[in-house]
């Protein structure tokens, strides 16, 4: 690795809060180019010295995402299995839920503040917080009508953003074709090491990684320029197979072509493993990475990285058919903490006006308990965090009262008039380009 | 072997590379002179030797890490690295595949299952490799691994559990939606109620049938009404009218990426179920469809298959544990699929697991490297250089745009070698990088 990148890395280590008007970093010994990008109030640090200057897809990157607008950022958090929505928020003191949930039905929590019916389960008070503060819109019942209880296929719908079981590109990844650039792979990160179809664009490339601190590339026996041209000589391959009409060798270039980019770009984070980033606020300790690679994505985005959506999958499984009272309160108090932990960080640093952060599963469960567990049901709970958040429910709760003929909850919101809420207002496109079938659908205030 | 009607077989020559193909699709590459053994077989002879080998045997030198040898019932990854090493050292290759193909089909996790109740599954799925697709469903059911994951046990007659009932229908046999509705879902859970398990400190054990946690009464499934057990219950589904095509389709698609025709599908089925929903005559006849041999229609090798095809190919065994992360970072640790619908085989590659798979390679280069200064010479030739790397792997054939770049690269490198030094050092410096770029472009990751 070029050596101006570990001085570069050294200087933007520990990166503390970016707030506009801040003085440069002491004690780097770096002649910073930091390039304040405001817009909307918002601070955007740019570390442009060394190696990064040369890259010309970091610096196109930036422009591309000033001329699209405000620099916004979605962070797609998906709850895989099909979260429980009446554990999260419980209708705890309705006689048809305690007889529906003889072992399962919560019996106290934190009130919700917009639905007296309602109780915050104890595992989830991060969120409660979050939502004392105004910034959580919650989603008590969303989903489509006609709701598919196979995961795949609800799943699938989530994705891709339309009931079409034949669509093959993400929301996500058609927002990028719009709003991105043929050159920035960063525009769309997977964090989990590989890569979500809520992502798959049809033009734009897009990026999955593992750890930031740890992308680089080494050959056994080589250094000096027979090391130093490996990456730019994968690269070169990579390219020229782009577009390629067989799409496994199409697959296979758009990764090599667009691999030693991603490398380039993190190079400021860390080498070999090791961060060079603090975050800025604590996040939970444990041994699943998600709450590491929260923190990481704070440090991407506070570097300055051309991101416009990245996606995580949250620890553990939803799929609680079983055992639901064992393992579910843990899986929610890591997911919530972690998320209440990144927020922090994004305020401290000065990013949370860039931010949202969508939190979904492919549906809810059954209302009535199967003995330990709950099976597959249709509208489930969703939210919307952030402090551009409007922090007010968008759909009520519909009672469990008035279930469907299949016992399960319906749905008072669609996920695609949130997605076209998403589209319009947080991205700038247009939502009828990005989701065919969501016409007549409405959409919420999303924001404040 | 059977001549099929209805399905058309390749009739074009069958060289080197047609056997290269065939052996990474339907094993897991080709050992050095393999391939050019199995074309002289031409394509049935190639086909027959795979579906009925006459040696099941491991070759090569037993599996160790450390030392020591393997414990894959009980340390972690050892369970990857067991098998693993089957891949790299069976002589029956496809046996090998059929039972990951089956594990990807049943995809059962250790997320929820004890590893040696994962590796008793492993057992199952390998007795039925090229079998019975039919017993294979009703062992399955009936298998500890798969009883805890999809709740099998926790499914009885006074708190019936859909898990299981909803995906041997959606993913296993019929297709989402496709034949069955939510109240068949409902009443096929009911029939499959029965089973049970007890749990100790070390465990789920005693895994078992009990007539009295089944439910004995009549239920409605696909409009038949009948007091239906579990068996029976699984034979509705396997005797679907829908399942036939869905077997065909599904099977074909961990062969060949392109979609079978709807003549193709209708043939296969009709096969399948003219041999009483066998295997074997189902994957003779994909393997020897022009559709496996043709341009344009390449597959990205699956991370465990490229991770042994790569040892096979330097002749190497297991003599690492790395190979258990290496392949979880590229995607794919066995006994470990993401869900139940297995692994996602539309997206084995993007940035995070092309670095993944460099790093796969920088293990299996790295025992190997060339070191000038001990001795290891190479001329300042590109074309030579690059002809040197492609030998490590086997000589694979490789495209006009990999060779150029290839080239390009030993060319650039070569063109820096200022002193007399550098001259003797800089070409065996670049064999070592262009063996990593030949395994890395995108020609040796699919096939």
């Amino acid at each position: 690795m070029n050596t101006c990148c570990n001085e570069h890395a050294r200087a933007s280590a520990g990166l503390p809060a970016i707030e506009p008007g801040m003085p440069e970093p002491a004690g780097t010994g770096l002649s910073r180019r930091s390039l304040l990008l405001r817009s909307a109030g918002l601070g955007l640090a740019v570390y442009g010295a060394g190696k990064l200057a040369k890259l010309p897809v970091f610096e196109s990157g930036v422009a591309h995402a000033q001329a699209g607008g405000p620099n916004t950022v979605l962070l797609n958090v998906f709850l895989d299995g099909g979260l429980d929505s009446l554990s999260v928020l419980a209708p705890v003191e309705d006689a048809t839920y305690q007889r529906l949930r003889p072992k399962l039905a919560l019996k106290d929590g934190r009130p919700f503040s917009e639905d007296s019916r309602l109780r915050w389960h104890p595992s989830v008070n991060a969120l409660a917080d979050l939502h004392a503060e105004g910034k959580v819109s919650v989603l008590p019942a969303v989903g489509y009508t006609g709701a598919d209880q196979s995961h795949f296929t609800s799943r699938h719908f989530w994705e891709v953003g339309a009931l079409d079981a034949n669509l093959r590109t993400g929301w996500l990844g058609r927002v990028l074709d719009r709003v991105g650039a043929a050159d920035n792979p960063l525009q769309g990160v997977s964090l989990d090491g590989q890569l979500a179809p809520s992502l798959a664009t049809a033009r734009n490339p897009v990026a999955a990684i593992d750890e930031p601190e740890d992308f680089g590339f080494w050959a056994p026996g080589a250094w000096g320029p027979a090391m130093d041209n490996a990456v730019p000589a994968f690269t070169n391959i990579g390219r020229s197979l782009l577009g390629a009409s067989d799409p496994a060798i199409a697959q296979a270039a758009q990764a090599a072509a667009f691999a030693g980019t991603v490398r380039d770009a993190l190079a400021p984070l860390g080498k070999d493993g090791k961060p060079l980033y603090a975050p800025a606020a604590a996040y939970p300790q444990s041994t699943d990475a998600f709450p590491k690679r929260l923190s990481g994505f704070a440090a991407m985005l506070a570097a300055g990285l051309p991101i416009r959506a990245a996606s995580l999958r949250a620890p553990g499984t939803w799929d609680t058919h079983a055992n639901q009272a064992e393992t579910m309160p843990k899986n929610l108090q890591l997911t919530f903490d972690s998320l209440l932990a990144f927020q922090r960080d994004l305020e401290a640093r000065g990013l949370a006006d860039r931010v949202l952060t969508l939190v979904w599963s492919e549906f809810g469960r059954r209302a009535a308990e199967n003995g330990s567990g709950t099976d597959h049901g249709a509208a489930g709970v969703g939210f919307l965090i952030g402090t551009r958040a409007a922090g007010r429910m968008i759909g009520e709760f519909p009672g469990v009262d008035k279930l469907d003929n299949q016992g399960n909850l319906r749905a008072t919101s669609d996920f695609r008039g949130l997605y076209g809420a998403l589209c319009g207002d947080w991205f700038g496109v247009d939502p009828a380009a990005v989701l065919p079938d969501a016409r007549g659908i409405g959409k919420p205030v999303i924001l404040k | 072997m059977h001549y099929v009607v209805g399905v058309s077989s390749y009739k074009g020559t069958f060289g080197e590379e047609q056997a290269t193909r065939l052996l990474w699709r339907a094993g897991f590459g080709p050992k050095p002179g393999q391939a050019a053994e199995l074309a002289k077989l031409g394509l049935r002879g190639a086909i027959h030797s795979l579906t009925r080998p006459a040696s099941k045997r491991l070759v090569g030198p037993n599996p160790r890490v450390d030392g020591a040898p393997l414990a894959p019932r009980d340390a972690w990854g050892h369970d990857h690295l067991w098998w693993l090493d089957r891949m790299v050292r069976t002589e029956a290759p496809l046996v090998e595949r059929m039972t990951l193909i089956w594990h990807d089909w049943f995809a059962t996790s250790k997320a929820g299952v004890p590893q040696k109740l994962m590796l008793r599954q492993n057992a199952l799925l390998r007795r039925h490799a090229l079998g019975n697709f039919e017993r294979l469903t009703l062992d399955i059911t009936k298998d500890p691994a798969m009883l805890l994951w999809l709740n099998g046990t926790s499914n009885n007659v006074w708190d019936p559990n859909e898990n299981y009932a909803r995906e041997l229908q959606e993913l296993f046999c019929l297709g989402a939606g496709r034949g069955y509705t939510e109240k068949d879902v409902r009443q096929l859970a009911r029939a499959l109620t029965g089973f049970a398990n007890d749990w100790t400190d070390s465990g789920p054990t005693r895994f078992r049938y009990e007539r009295k946690r089944h439910d004995a009464k009549a239920k409605k499934i696909y409009g038949k009404r009948g007091k239906f057990t579990w068996q029976e219950g699984v034979k509705l589904v396997t005797r679907h009218g829908k399942h036939p095509e869905f077997f065909a389709r599904k099977l074909w698609g961990y062969f060949i990426p392109s979609a079978p025709s709807a003549a193709t599908v209708k043939a296969l089925a009709k096969l399948y179920v003219k041999s009483d929903r066998d295997v074997r005559p189902v994957v003779e006849a994909i393997l020897a469809h022009p559709d496996l041999y043709a341009a344009g229609r390449r597959m990205v090798k699956p991370p465990v298959v490229q991770c042994a095809g790569m040892l096979r190919a330097t002749g190497r065994g297991i003599d690492t544990a790395a190979w258990a992360w290496l392949c979880e970072i590229a995607g794919q640790y066995l006994f470990m699929p993401p869900n139940v619908s297995g692994w996602d085989d539309s997206r084995w590659l993007d940035t995070a697991t092309f670095r993944a798979r460099w790093l796969m390679t920088q293990h299996v280069c790295d025992p190997a490297r060339l070191d000038p200064e001990k001795g290891a010479t190479a001329p300042m030739d590109a074309g030579e250089l690059v002809k040197q790397a492609v030998a490590f792997w086997g000589d694979p054939s490789l495209s006009g745009p990999v060779r150029a770049g290839l080239e390009r690269y030993a060319a650039d490198t070569l063109a820096t070698a200022d002193k007399p030094w550098k001259q003797t050092a800089y070409p065996v410096l670049a064999v070592n990088t262009l063996r990593m770029l030949v395994a890395t472009s995108p020609d040796y990751l699919t096939s």
